[in-house]
């Protein structure tokens, strides 16, 4: 009877295993495969990989909107690192009672949804294009502006700062470290591990952000990788080697970052809820 | 923002450690200094837009003919089919998906956190692996898999499972099975993880204790597991809600909401209203406000109801 429940289990643990892992590695499958082949359900490696590679280079636009994902996704990472640490770590060093209001009423921002956020934005960027077009709608500013600042990030930050000694930052004053001095030569390089987790998370989200840049950059040449797979994928006539090998492609960054950055990813997702 | 710091720092630096008189107000300066970025920046992209949607939903029009007209965008929710569809698709979503999700996750982490259990870090990296694609990718890679002739298909026919080829896209009923399964299989390992991490904290003296006093596996899922699991399952619940009640990238890449509107999302209905159809950008505000209210009763809703069970 045990022995029976210990084998359930694994059959078990091995099918949701399988299921999970299928779609992934056949879609890594199919992009070694020719079309046809993928239709009848070929499920093993074929010999077709380079060449749905060069057809995917010179057919489709891929590089350009991996270049135009990188600069959004790096970007987006970098400033809302810089953003959200400043004021994690000023909410919680500079505790009052006022900042803590002010700490709250951002907290509630995160109630809203951004599909409420989009058409009041949307008109926002609009009406910045007639004054300012560099940074109005179809530029890549204008993709990245609205997602840099997050009210999950101030909390994640404020929530690692509760652990961060305090008396490295009296250490810091006493060796005449001003104050800002004090965050960036003292609090930055101790909170490492924090920084990282906001970035694996950051830089995921923005790398696969499709909501906003749908609605807001236009031109074909402004597209980013999740506007690029997503009109691949509504195609009539689809080549599945060739979109899988995009897909795979397009997968590859956040893949590898997060391989990379696992156990960050992991702290960084428990901290944002201790 | 660069020569705000500049500025703090060169202000605190001239006395630097040492007591002032107006140590205080400066001190109170200066942390407002490291925030105001934030605060600035969520009340541009955050608050003023909400309070610009909520003016809008009481103006109609097309584009940027905008007009005021009171309270009818309210009123025209309420016979407006759409709508009524949309949130009833979003309702199904989430009281069939979320619940199946998060059993199944609870399910997998308590049997992941046996000790004794072979490879048990290729089962976990395994299952969590759905949550390192991108939600288009993983969504048109699903279309493909569910499409009439696609593998899902070929595979029961082979094994003789169904009798004829399942609509899994273009039959109302399929369609919403599909994005169940999606949905399902793109976010368990995910909530999996944190019910992993948390079993971790919870003390093995405690099953030990109730095997002593003769309690079940069962028993001592529901008695000890869950109870102790509390605060995170509520965590993943409302996240799991919100996520939901949002759903867009799923139903844009898998049925484009069809067919008809059999599998269309409150979200993708506002985005449909702003971007696709004739832009009333008024009414799409008035659905949009719709979402803030539901997000705001169910979270309510669900800090109550464990509150209550706490109690």
């Amino acid at each position: 009877m045990v022995k029976l429940k210990r084998i359930a289990v694994y059959v078990f643990l091995t099918a949701a295993a399988l299921v999970s892992v299928f779609p992934i590695v056949w879609m890594v499958v199919s992009a070694t495969n020719q079309s046809v082949e993928v239709t009848k359900g070929r499920l093993i490696p074929g010999a077709y990989a380079a060449e749905n590679f060069s057809n995917l280079i010179q057919t489709i636009d891929l590089v350009p909107a991996l270049i135009n994902s990188m600069k959004v996704s790096i970007s987006t990472t970098v400033l809302s690192l810089l953003i959200a640490s400043l004021a994690g770590y000023g909410f919680e060093i500079y505790k009052s009672r006022a900042k803590n209001i002010v700490f709250n009423i951002l907290l509630l921002s995160m109630m809203i949804p951004f599909a409420s956020l989009m058409v009041p934005l949307y008109r926002m960027f609009g009406s910045i294009s007639q004054t300012i077009p560099a940074i109005g709608i179809d530029t890549l500013t204008s993709a990245v502006l609205p997602t840099v600042t997050t009210a999950f990030l101030i909390f994640f930050f404020r929530q690692s700062t509760k652990m961060f000694p305090k008396e490295l930052v009296e250490a810091g004053r006493i060796d005449g470290l001003s104050e800002i001095g004090v965050f960036f030569r003292i609090y930055v390089p101790t909170m490492k591990t924090t920084y990282a987790a906001a970035a694996i998370i950051t830089f995921m989200a923005s790398w696969n952000n499709y909501l906003w840049p749908l609605v807001v950059l236009q031109s074909p040449e402004k597209m980013t990788i999740p506007l690029l797979i997503s009109n691949l994928g509504s195609s009539y006539s689809p080549d599945y080697g060739i979109i899988m090998m995009a897909i795979v492609i397009a997968t590859f960054p956040t893949a590898l970052v997060f391989f990379l950055m696992q156990k960050y990813f992991v702290a960084g997702m428990m901290g944002s809820v201790k | 923002m660069n020569s705000k710091t500049k500025g703090t720092m060169a202000g605190s630096s001239l006395f630097p450690g040492k007591l002032s008189i107006n140590s205080r107000t400066k001190s109170t300066f200066i942390g407002w200094s490291f925030v105001i970025t934030a605060v600035i920046m969520i009340c541009t992209f955050y608050f003023y837009p909400m309070i610009q949607a909520l003016i809008l939903s009481f103006q109609s029009g097309t584009g940027t003919n905008l007009t005021f007209v009171g309270f009818n965008n309210y009123t025209r929710l309420l016979s407006d089919s759409t709508f009524i569809t949309a949130v009833k698709n979003t309702f199904i979503y989430l009281i069939v998906q979320v619940p199946i999700m998060i059993i199944l996750a609870l399910f997998l982490s308590v049997l992941l956190n046996d000790r004794t259990l072979k490879w048990k870090g290729i089962y976990r990296t395994a299952i969590f692996l759905p949550a390192v694609t991108s939600l288009v990718a993983y969504s048109v890679i699903f279309k493909y898999l569910f499409s009439n002739d696609g593998l899902v298909n070929t595979m029961l026919l082979k094994f003789s499972i169904v009798p004829e080829a399942v609509n899994w896209l273009t039959d109302p009923f399929w369609a919403k099975i599909t994005i169940i399964i999606a949905i399902t299989w793109r976010w368990t390992g995910y909530n999996m993880i944190f019910y992993l991490s948390a079993l971790q904290n919870v003390d093995q003296a405690i099953y030990e204790a109730a095997k002593i006093d003769g309690a079940s596996a069962v028993q001592q899922f529901f008695k000890i597991t869950i109870p102790m699991l509390k605060p995170i399952i509520l965590f993943t619940s409302i996240t799991s809600t919100i996520g939901t009640l949002q759903l867009f990238d799923e139903i844009m890449n898998i049925t484009k909401g069809g067919p008809g509107n059999a599998t269309t999302s409150i979200s993708q209905y506002i985005y449909n209203l702003s971007f696709k159809y004739t832009p009333d950008f008024g009414y799409a505000a008035t659905v949009s406000y719709f979402i803030v209210i539901l997000i705001v009763v169910f979270s309510i809703i669900q800090f109550k109801a464990a509150g209550d069970r706490n109690g």
